[in-house]
């Protein structure tokens, strides 16, 4: 008896692991040469346009390297993975891909030969792509220069790096089809939703993921990490102090930069570099979807929710002393009589740091021969629900990509101690946020240290 | 109060403790090599070396410097008997108005003690935080070239006389 209760059990999961890998199982899709003379050269451009939307160039170009070659690390917390090399090099990049091989990878994540990838390339998203678009998307990969270059083995641990864990985790979060489109909603928002969800993939860092590591299908657009940077809540539970609109988030993507909201940094920088050759009126849907999320969607009530904001960031702003200008009278030289103590300077406070270090460009008052920032009260990582991203800028300012104008902010990871860091940081949220304090910012401190940024180039 | 080290010696100083460190240096110590450029944090004629590492002396308040290390231009030689930065700097005339040139010698300082024998992508990334208006680049590049192989050298010496 208990030997055919036993061999039930192997034989049912026997099967059901047979039938897993049976479905799992992908041929592999014959080589092909494509020869890049037959692309014609209209389709060649909106494939240049889709992958700005889709921001390949990030993941799939290594710093200092060839553009679409690999090698980006991208770090998850099951290990790093090296975007591929999708140059239409023929032995290393895709060269040898047909188009139907293409849009297997996006629609179902294989590869040529079968082999499930990863979810770090988020077929989850890009399973929604039209084939036109993945047909444009090709043609554009088929013409960029072929560079040999070796793809690097991802760095996963045992058993995650067996490729079929892939398999099992798509049949929990890869969910094929077209996004139906939403009749109640103008067609600008529908094509907004349309580049959003699947080749633009916004919700990739923007939504928060469940321990499997597939997005939270019930938290869209809560807010997510991105190489150890907060990637903000887009939805009603955005900590920007002003409630984004339209017009913003569609600045913001052209521009790098909103008034009321400030500049794009960190992960962010390299998307909207990319995102120069998306066409306008791509930008200004996915603006319009993106900002269809937020919480104000009133404009009486958004009005009075930004003079509140603005209100309570002048007032903080102009309570920043000016810091102390070159004509410093009261000074006693080197030979100084002990006696004349000043206490402060025993612990500086993060009051005194930020004078001497911030208020030269963070205050309202005087002229900049630059352009100034926007008024901390209003700063998204200031009034955030952690400390991580201020920290981050903190410690390694914020610089535009290497050859571009853009602001500047100097880092202060070594000139200013961990103790120094923390006091700052703490009197930063007090003075300019209406949120209550950071518990533990010197632990957060730590984190952010430890956590160091890859460099990132874009094409 | 604020006791700062400086190039080896201490000061006492009686200013306002908010106030950064580019204008004690300038204002109280005399010690004018590092310069005022833009008090922003943007160009690098402030900068000297704090702890071995390279700042930006104009948005350093000098409370946050006490019990710290500070070296500028004047610490790395004299007239008479410059260092081997100064030395390279020289032998190279790497400047033109030389406004910005005491920041590069001591960002150049710093790079070299932490890696002394830099490639020249590492020295036009270290130096990077640097503006020179004059064009002076290419000569920059070159001293610090030369600091390095100077200082190579040096410790090369030293080591053999230590044997
Ligand atoms: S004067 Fe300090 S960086 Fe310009
Ligand atoms: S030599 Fe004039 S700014 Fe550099």
């Amino acid at each position: 008896m208990v030997w055919r209760v036993l061999l039930t059990v192997v034989v049912v999961i026997g099967s059901a692991f047979g039938a897993f890998y049976a479905w799992a199982w992908n041929s592999e899709i014959p080589p092909t040469n494509a020869p890049a003379t037959l692309f014609d050269p209209g389709i060649v451009a909106k494939g240049a346009q889709l992958a700005a939307v889709g921001n390949c160039g990030i993941c799939h170009t290594q710093a200092g390297a060839k553009p679409y070659a690999g090698g980006f690390p991208v770090q998850t917390p099951f290990g790093t993975i090296y975007g591929t090399n999708i140059t239409p090099d023929p032995d290393t990049g895709i060269g040898s891909w047909s188009e139907t091989a293409f849009r297997r990878a996006l629609h179902e994540g294989v590869d040529r030969t079968g082999n499930h990838l990863y979810p770090a390339f988020p077929y989850d998203h890009f399973t929604h792509a039209t084939d036109s678009d993945i047909g444009a998307l090709y043609a554009f990969l088929m013409t960029r220069e072929p560079v040999a270059k070796a793809n690097r083995a991802p760095a996963v641990p045992f058993p995650l790096n067996v490729r079929l864990f892939a398999a099992g985790w798509k049949l929990l979060f890869l969910h094929k089809g077209q996004i139906p489109p939403d009749a109640s909603k103008s067609a600008e928002w529908n094509r907004g939703a349309y580049l959003a969800e699947s080749l633009g993939h916004c919700g990739a860092c923007h939504t928060p993921r469940n321990v499997l590591g597939g997005e939270k299908r019930d938290g869209q657009f809560a807010g997510g990490q991105s190489e150890g940077w907060l990637a903000p809540a887009l939805n009603a539970a955005s900590p920007a102090p002003v409630s984004w609109t339209a017009e913003q988030v569609y600045a913001y993507l052209r521009n790098g930069f909103a008034k009321q909201h400030g500049l794009a940094a960190g992960p962010m920088q390299p998307v909207v570099r990319n995102l120069k050759k998306a066409s306008d009126a791509d930008l200004r849907a996915i603006a319009t979807y993106v900002a269809s999320f937020a919480g104000l969607q009133n404009d009486a009530d958004r009005e009075q929710e930004t003079q509140k904001a603005l209100d309570f960031a002048r007032s903080r702003d102009s309570k920043v002393p000016m810091p102390p200008s070159g004509a410093i009278t009261t000074s006693t030289r080197a030979d100084a009589k002990p006696g004349r103590t000043n206490n402060d300077s025993a612990a500086p406070s993060g009051a005194v740091i930020f004078v001497g270090a911030c208020a030269s460009c963070h205050h309202s008052g005087g002229e900049l021969p630059v352009s100034r920032p926007i008024e901390l009260g209003l700063s998204t990582p200031v009034n955030a629900p952690d400390p991580a991203a201020l920290l981050r800028i903190v410690l390694d300012g914020i610089h535009p990509s290497s050859g571009e104008r853009g602001p500047i902010m100097p880092g202060f990871s070594r000139a200013l101690t961990d103790p120094q860091i923390t006091a700052l940081v703490s009197h930063v949220r007090s003075q300019f946020s209406r949120q209550p304090a950071w518990p533990n910012i010197a632990a957060a401190l730590t984190k952010v240290r430890q956590n160091k940024e890859p460099a990132t180039e874009a094409p | 109060m604020t006791v700062l080290n400086v190039n080896g010696q201490q000061h006492r100083i009686d200013v306002d403790p908010r106030t950064p460190l580019l204008y004690v240096l300038r204002n109280e110590l005399k010690l004018n090599a590092a310069k005022f450029g833009c008090g922003l944090g943007q160009c690098g004629a402030c900068t000297v070396l704090v702890d071995h590492e390279p700042v930006f002396s104009c948005i350093l308040p000098i409370s946050v410097l006490e019990g710290r290390y500070i070296r500028t231009v004047e610490g790395l030689g004299s007239e008479g008997r410059p260092g081997p930065v100064q030395s390279a700097f020289i032998e190279e005339q790497a400047a033109q108005c030389g406004y910005c040139i005491p920041g590069m010698m001591m960002r150049a300082q710093g790079l070299l003690e932490h890696n002394a024998s830099p490639s020249d992508a590492q020295i036009r990334d270290a130096m990077a935080p640097n503006l020179c208006r004059c064009g002076t680049q290419m000569r920059i590049l070159r001293a610090v070239r030369r600091a390095a192989k100077a200082m190579m050298a040096d410790a090369g010496t030293i080591q053999e006389t230590a044997k």
